[in-house]
Order: structure tokens, then C-alpha cells, then sequence
């Protein structure tokens, strides 16, 4: 809600100092949020979707079962795939944190959750283009992983 | 010129590819509401549990990167997070990163805005890299759910590495004359 707050205030005092200055940045706004709209509309319908027919919360929870590596990639793809709020995410983590499940696995999730973005590449790649979205996302799986295996061997979950 | 047009064109394909998804998953919703499906209803209420979501920060968020345009002036931002900025402009990145709210969706625009005002491309690339993984009020939920020595291990880990990456990017980037939409 502070957000909120902050963009009133802000936008009040710019239409005090200077009203065309305050008109030509809602203009950018307006052109800047037209610009984007038809990708995050596809976005959130593909999201829609999936959501429906794999809960996360399920999925997850058959990652402790198996090959412990084959695992880690497993919860990376899965977060890499997936988009969820932090407040969601966190308490997620911390329940499958409480029902056994290892630091590394929850950080493979977590840490491509946040970084990888899979549905939104339409919306990075039209910023972006495909090629750079590409490589930044491949970059961000790379350090999830890498960051994923370091929590491991801090916890003593991963023996080198 | 051909090129332009050939741009263009593939442009509207996409536009067309959209809107040909967009109408026939409200179709489908509708129909669902109407005879009562119950996996199509669920997809609809997803849908417009995000939406409602999203309506609540994007408008503030575009809003504000209009009046980022508008009143803060080129030299500032080109001496901050430009070429001149130096090492501190991945600092300023990331604690800009820090600070901001609404994740990726809002990190995008804003990093385009950050560019056409002068902004070099390795401090972008680690703002957007941050935006994902040092959000302040994120970072505080998940230290109080997965402990502050997890979320520590993660920060140490990924920040380095991606401002080492951005750098790599854009020194791949410069040489392709690439731009930032």
C-alpha cells in the first residue's frame, strides 16, 4: 500500500511544480503500459493455466524422493517455470523446510524461482529480444545452481 | 527499408499470434462460467486473482517511471549508472534493485527507462539481476522462514556473480550494436 501512497504524493507534488511536465509523464506512462499490456496479458493467462493443472505446492513435495542431483535440477526447473509472490513462495519453503525436505532442494527452487523467469520471456523479449533473454535467463539458472549447491555444502547437505 | 519492413510485419504476426490466444481463452472462460465447468471457472478465478494483483502496483509503477522521465535529468543518471559512474554504479544498481517494489514486471520498464536516459548496459543487467534477488521486503520474509544464514549464503553467491556476468554481457552486447527497447 505504501506504494500506492508514494506514486499520490509524488505525482501531487509534480502537478503542483509543473502541470505540463505532470501531463507528459502520464502520457509515458500510459504509452509505456500500452507498450506491454498484450505480452503480460498472455502472460498471466498461460500462468492461469498452469497453475491449474500442476499445484506447485504438490509438485514440490514429490521432489524428496529419487536421485539427490537429479533432484536439485528437478526443483530448479520447476522454479524456473513457475511464478509466484514471495509470500507465497516463503511460506511454501518454509512448511517443505519442516516436512524434511533439504536446504539445497529449497534453494534450487527458490533461487530459480525468483531469477529464471520462463512466462515472463515474452515480456523480457520484448524489451530485450529473444536472443539476450535467452542468455540472461540461462546465466540465472547457471548461479541458482551454483548458489543452491554452495547452501548445500554450508549445511553439510552436499559432501564434496 | 526491407528490413524495417520485414520487422514490422513479424511484429504483427506476434500482435495477431496474441490476440488469436487472448480471444479464444476468454471464450473459453466465458462458456465455462456459463455452463458451469469447474476447471475453466478455477482458470478464470486464477486469472482474475493476478489480474487484481497486477492492476494494484502496475498503474503506480508505470506512473512513476513516467515522472522518473520527465524530472530526473540525463547527466544524473549518466553520472551515476553510466560509463562515468564506475564501480559504484552496480552499487547504486543494486540498492536501487533493493529498494524497488513489484519484482521483474516492474524491473523491465524501468530498466529500459534507466537505459534511454544513459544508464551503461552491465549496471542494467545487474539491477535486473538484483531486482530478483535482493528485494528488501522479500529478503526479510525469507530469512524469517528459511533463516538469515540461508539467505546470507545467497547473497554472497549471487551478487558477485552477477554483476561478474553483466560485465561479460555487455562487452558481448557492445560489439552487436544492440539497443534496449
Amino acid at each position: 500500500m505504501w506504494f500506492f501512497y508514494v506514486t499520490g504524493i509524488l505525482l501531487f507534488l509534480s502537478f503542483l511544480s509543473d502541470r505540463s511536465k505532470t501531463k507528459k509523464a502520464l502520457l509515458i506512462a500510459y504509452q509505456r503500459f500500452i507498450f506491454i499490456s498484450p505480452s503480460f496479458l498472455v502472460m498471466l493467462i498461460f500462468v492461469s493455466i498452469l497453475l491449474f493443472i500442476f499445484p506447485q505446492e504438490k509438485i514440490i513435495m514429490y521432489l524428496n524422493y529419487g536421485k539427490y542431483m537429479v533432484n536439485i535440477i528437478l526443483a530448479a526447473l520447476v522454479g524456473s517455470v513457475t511464478i509466484m509472490p514471495g509470500f507465497v513462495a516463503f511460506p511454501l519453503a518454509g512448511i517443505l523446510k519442516n516436512s524434511g525436505i533439504s536446504y539445497t532442494i529449497i534453494a534450487a527452487f527458490t533461487t530459480t524461482l525468483m531469477m529464471v523467469g520462463t512466462l515472463t520471456f515474452p515480456i523480457e523479449a520484448a524489451y530485450f529480444g529473444k536472443k539476450v533473454t535467452l542468455i540472461r535467463n540461462a546465466v540465472s539458472f547457471v548461479i541458482a545452481l551454483i548458489v543452491a549447491l554452495l547452501i548445500g555444502i554450508y549445511f553439510g547437505e552436499v559432501i564434496i | 527499408m526491407k528490413d524495417q519492413k520485414k520487422k514490422n510485419t513479424k511484429k504483427n504476426t506476434n500482435r495477431n499470434i496474441y490476440f488469436i490466444i487472448i480471444l479464444i481463452y476468454f471464450i473459453f472462460v466465458f462458456y465455462a462460467y456459463i455452463f458451469g465447468i469447474p476447471s475453466g471457472i478455477e482458470i478464470g478465478n486464477n486469472l482474475i486473482s493476478f489480474l487484481s494483483y497486477m492492476i494494484k502496483i502496475l498503474p503506480c509503477a508505470f506512473i512513476l517511471i513516467g515522472l522518473f522521465e520527465v524530472w530526473v535529468p540525463r547527466e544524473k543518471v549518466e553520472r551515476h549508472l553510466g560509463y562515468e559512474g564506475g564501480f559504484r554504479g552496480y552499487i547504486w544498481g543494486i540498492i536501487l534493485a533493493g529498494t524497488m517494489g513489484g519484482g521483474l514486471l516492474v524491473a523491465l520498464p524501468v530498466s529500459s527507462a534507466l537505459y534511454h536516459k544513459g544508464a551503461r548496459l552491465s549496471v542494467i543487467f545487474t539491477f535486473l539481476g538484483a531486482s530478483a534477488i535482493v528485494r528488501i521486503p522479500m529478503t526479510l520474509f525469507e530469512a524469517s522462514f528459511l533463516g538469515f544464514e540461508f539467505t546470507a549464503i545467497r547473497w554472497l553467491v549471487s551478487i558477485p556473480l552477477i554483476v561478474l556476468t553483466s560485465i561479460f554481457l555487455e562487452k558481448y552486447l557492445v560489439k552487436q550494436n544492440f539497443s534496449i527497447k
